[in-house]
């Protein structure tokens, strides 16, 4: 296969043919059956469906957190799903945020050190700049006076707030977000995602989010709709 | 974790305290054998029973044939004790020579008799190779007294108080047919019990005349700078002086050896006390890990790779090691000279009136080693474990 796929360059993001089974021996599900799909640079892509659908799934694959058993996924025209666990980790430091339904922050850092996390591995900046860098972006999510609070002092909104924060610290192409407004209330939903895409957006980021929430889905520029491991028209 | 740290600290503590003591009264049996009967011993001529024979082509062989030990035959004594104390005086490592004159006499007091070992020594030669001084300083009388006294005797204290002698006393030693007077001019006490039962000093041309050993020596006691290379200079007296020449190793070998297994065996006892805080350390590593699963599947997903995350635990395994190291090390010292310091009442293979100590940074540096592979053993496990986590399987909530 080939990495010299065609190409346009807004598109951060692509897979062809992913398929994926869970499980071993007579509990072994196929959960993907072909999946193929494209995610464009300020586009906001949704993914919709039933549970157990594959949905996550298909999000862990993109975000190079798991290996398909077959297909191929490319990260800005790089082919990945085949690559070394280096390659892999290295792309998703570089390329690619996350923000998951539970925040996982680091409970026992501040939302600062939270959100320098990623800057501190990828190691572009000083530790200035890294510091100026997450004191903007937590004050562009609203949480500016609350930079040296630790985790645990903030609100589910306020932690969620810092995982997008989080997300586009090193400036990824991609942002993957799985069910990022799945744990809030409804007032607190329409902020995070505003946030989220209006962010990513400004950055010409490429945003693929599941979710069940259809007011959130109706909202994104395209939506998938997905059944039993395959997108369906 | 804090379990763990403390269990490092006291483990490597007591590991110390164990050592510097055991090891502390063997240094100070080595140093009370040394200053009562030497370094080395020449003791018996040799008498080869097969003599060096060069191999065939000698000018240019390194093969000869040597009498092997167990074909030697000794004479007993020493023939010309002087011109063999100017051979010796000639090795690099020798500090004193003494010629010693011995022999078994019964000692009569007014009260009873006693068998005892006469040693015949010039004074100042056999302070040069003793600690007879100082052992005299630790019983009664004086070293001025015996010097100027022809007919003094310096006795060893559990004999004077067995025949209940004091200084100035007066008593008679009796060899063979021979019969004297002499004056107790001072009580020596080496702590080794054996030999304070048993030994009385006195003039050598007065032990040759009790003796009746008019010419010769019993034996040559020898001092060295380096005590260490007893062995080698023993082996190269024996080969150069044709005498049997005995290292205080060789000779104390039994008792060396006792200390030597004590000392194993309290490192190993005291080290169990860090391998259970190592284990302790383990579990608790072990359950961060299993604990730490989503934060673990966090950094992975945000470019932190598998080395990283072994590299958080190793951390955490070097913070306790060297904290409870340096903790182990403080405690070690401080016990060690409060130890010292603590006052007991040991008479018999020696004297001592408190807890011997041996200050050695070997102590600290084995100690430290047996904290860190234990320690590190225990934090790479549960590295290496974390490493492995799948973040996809975590985050999914399929983490087997």
């Amino acid at each position: 296969m080939s990495a010299a796929i065609n190409s346009t360059a807004d598109i951060a993001l692509r897979c062809a043919n992913l398929h994926r089974y869970l499980g071993h021996g007579e509990g072994r599900v196929h959960v993907l059956r072909g999946v193929s799909f494209e995610a464009r640079r300020g586009n906001v892509t949704a993914i919709v469906g039933p549970s157990g659908c594959g949905k996550s799934t298909t999000l862990y694959l993109l975000g190079l957190l798991d290996r398909p058993d077959d297909g191929s996924i490319w990260i800005r025209d790089q082919l990945m799903s085949n690559s070394s666990d280096t390659d892999r980790t290295d792309a998703r430091g570089e390329h690619i945020g996350f923000v998951f339904q539970f925040h996982f922050l680091l409970q026992e850092f501040s939302a600062l050190d939270n959100v320098m996390m990623p800057m501190r591995k990828l190691g572009r900046l000083g530790e200035e700049e890294m510091a100026a860098r997450a004191v903007s972006l937590l004050k562009d999510v609203g949480l500016g006076d609350k930079t040296h609070r630790l985790a645990t002092q903030l609100s589910g909104g306020e932690q969620q707030r810092v995982a997008i924060a989080r997300a586009l610290a090193n400036q990824p192409a991609i942002i993957l977000a799985d069910e990022p407004t799945g744990n809030l209330d409804a007032k607190n939903s329409g902020i995070v995602f505003d946030l989220l895409t209006r962010l990513a957006k400004e950055n010409g980021q490429a945003v693929v989010l599941v979710t069940h929430n259809p007011d959130i889905a109706n909202r994104c520029d395209e939506i998938k709709p997905m059944r039993d491991g395959e997108f369906v028209v | 974790m804090l379990m763990s740290l403390s269990g490092i600290v006291f483990g490597v503590g007591f590991f110390i305290v164990t050592q510097a003591q055991t090891s502390g009264f063997e240094e100070f049996f080595v140093k009370t054998i040394l200053g009562t009967n030497g370094a080395i011993r020449i003791e018996d001529k040799l008498q080869a029973t097969m003599f060096f024979m060069p191999a065939e082509g000698f000018e240019h062989s390194k093969f000869v044939v040597e009498t092997p030990r167990e074909a030697r035959k000794y004479v007993e004594g020493v023939e010309e004790p002087d011109a063999m104390m100017d051979a010796l005086r000639k090795f690099r490592n020798v500090s004193g020579v003494s010629i010693i004159v011995e022999g078994s006499v019964i000692a009569d007091s007014s009260f009873k008799n006693d068998t005892a070992k006469v040693l015949g020594i010039r004074l100042e030669d056999h302070l040069a190779v003793s600690e007879l001084a100082a052992q005299v300083a630790r019983g009664s009388g004086s070293l001025e007294n015996f010097r100027t006294t022809p007919q003094g005797l310096l006795m060893g204290m559990e004999l004077a108080k067995r025949l209940q002698l004091s200084v100035g006393d007066s008593l008679i030693l009796r060899a063979g047919t021979e019969q004297r007077r002499y004056r107790l001019s001072g009580i020596f006490t080496t702590g080794v019990r054996d030999i304070d039962r048993v030994r009385i000093y006195m003039h050598l041309g007065e032990a040759r005349s009790l003796l009746k050993k008019t010419t010769g020596a019993s034996s040559i006691q020898v001092a060295l700078f380096d005590r260490e290379r007893a062995p080698q200079d023993a082996e190269q007296m024996e080969k150069v002086l044709k005498h049997g020449a005995q290292s205080w190793q060789e000779r104390e070998v039994s008792w060396l050896e006792a200390f030597h297994a004590l000392q194993i065996s309290a490192a190993l006892t005291v080290s169990t006390i860090i391998l259970i805080s190592g284990l302790g350390m383990f579990n608790t590593l072990a359950m961060i890990v299993i604990e730490k699963t989503k934060e673990i599947a966090i950094l992975r997903s945000m470019g932190y790779s598998r080395q990283d995350i072994a590299r958080i635990f190793i951390w955490l395994g070097t913070i306790v090691l060297v904290l409870g190291t340096i903790g182990g090390w403080a405690l070690g010292a401080g016990v060690t000279y409060g130890v010292s310091k603590y006052p007991i009442h040991l008479r018999g293979i020696f004297s001592a009136d408190n807890f011997q100590v041996h200050w050695s940074i070997w102590h600290y540096v084995v100690a430290t080693i047996t904290a860190t592979v234990v320690v590190m053993t225990a934090a790479i496990i549960p590295a290496r474990r974390a490493a492995r986590l799948e973040p996809g399987d975590i985050i999914r909530g399929t983490s087997q």
